[in-house]
């Protein structure tokens, strides 16, 4: 039954994957080749990701972290955050793992949705590709945008959540 | 092209991986175990949402295809198409492989910078699909804050590209 409730939302999915491949088989074939794609993607980026994960969990000590990126680490912190969100490689569901693992090792709250905000709009090979595709005017600008916008979103969500919120998010990061 | 830089990225990534793996055992069996060990426990935590998110995100992906997504912005425009530029880019996270070629497409059909900024912006930011996984490591309300604020945003990026792109 747990394992049920687990896989409740794959199941919900699956079945509608189902439907899609009764009703429009073309469709049905082309989604499988897409989620062929992202499995493939998956393969490729979160192994390291995960072993530099668990690499990072053993081996810095969490004062460490907390003296870059935790409170009062200020400017510093935020360009950490924005730095280490722009070099990193796969899709933004892979950054909320490394974002629990942040969180057990302090870095301010405000720091991590920074991070988040900078894997989802200033990754440097999405930017690559975007100046190919759209031109450098049109990825420069975004980006500058961006970056004041990810910043802005990280304050206004501190201001909006509780602390008690965030300690609590902190303490369940502990078993994720 | 682009997939070049991802691949390369990628490559990048496996040789951190391996070097600092290297260092950590060479000084720490035992912790280099340890490391292993909670890689794979947060690995495993993860995977039952992880699959669902893949199969969702690939069946919209195949129904929003390039000329549905066009056929939608395209035909309509300033302000209502780009909320519904923004709202398509919202409910999935399609990968830049199909986002930016479709956004060529776009804009050599006649799309505007405005819509096309919208799109690509809701689109890296935010992700309606791949709520449930938010969810499980930020809680409700912060991850339904965060996609809410983004969405909103997505306007004003839209409003300034526009704006930059016409001087």
């Amino acid at each position: 039954m747990k394992i049920f409730k687990k896989f409740i939302f794959f199941i919900i999915a699956l079945i509608v994957l189902i439907a899609v491949l009764i009703i429009n088989l073309k469709t049905g074939l082309r989604a499988l080749n897409v989620i062929g794609f992202s499995f493939k993607e998956m393969a490729l980026v979160l192994p390291p990701l995960f072993i530099l994960l668990g690499l990072l969990d053993v081996w810095v000590p969490k004062e460490k972290m907390i003296r870059y990126m935790g409170e009062g680490s200020g400017i510093k912190g935020i360009i950490l955050a924005i730095i280490i969100g722009s070099v990193a490689a796969g899709p933004l569901y892979a950054a909320f793992p490394v974002a629990a693992s942040l969180m057990r090792k302090g870095v301010k709250f405000t720091n991590i949705l920074i991070f988040i905000g900078a894997w989802s709009t200033t990754k440097v090979p999405m930017l690559l590709f975007e100046i190919s595709a759209l031109g450098a005017r049109f990825a420069m600008t975004r980006l500058a945008i961006d970056i004041i916008g990810i910043i802005i979103i990280a304050y206004v969500l501190y201001v909006i959540v509780s602390k008690r919120e965030v300690k609590e998010l902190y303490y369940k990061a502990g078993n994720l | 092209m682009g997939q070049v830089f991802n691949y390369i990225f990628n490559g990048l990534l496996y040789l951190v991986c391996i070097v600092f793996l290297i260092i950590s055992f060479s000084k720490s069996r035992e912790k280099t175990k340890k490391s292993l060990i909670k890689a794979w426990k947060s690995f495993e935590n993860i995977l039952p949402l992880l699959l669902g998110v893949i199969f969702l995100v690939g069946i919209l992906i195949a129904v929003l295809n390039t000329q549905v997504i066009s056929k939608l912005i395209g035909s309509s425009s300033g302000f209502l198409g780009v909320l519904i530029s923004s709202a398509i880019g919202a409910i999935t996270l399609i990968p830049g492989f199909i986002a930016f070629p479709t956004a060529a497409l776009l804009l050599e059909n006649g799309g505007g910078y405005m819509q096309i900024a919208a799109f690509i912006s809701s689109l890296m930011m935010v992700g309606i699909v791949t709520l449930p996984m938010e969810f499980k490591y930020f809680g409700k309300k912060i991850s339904i804050a965060r996609n809410i604020l983004a969405f909103l945003f997505s306007f004003l990026v839209a409003f300034v590209i526009s704006k930059v792109m016409e001087l």
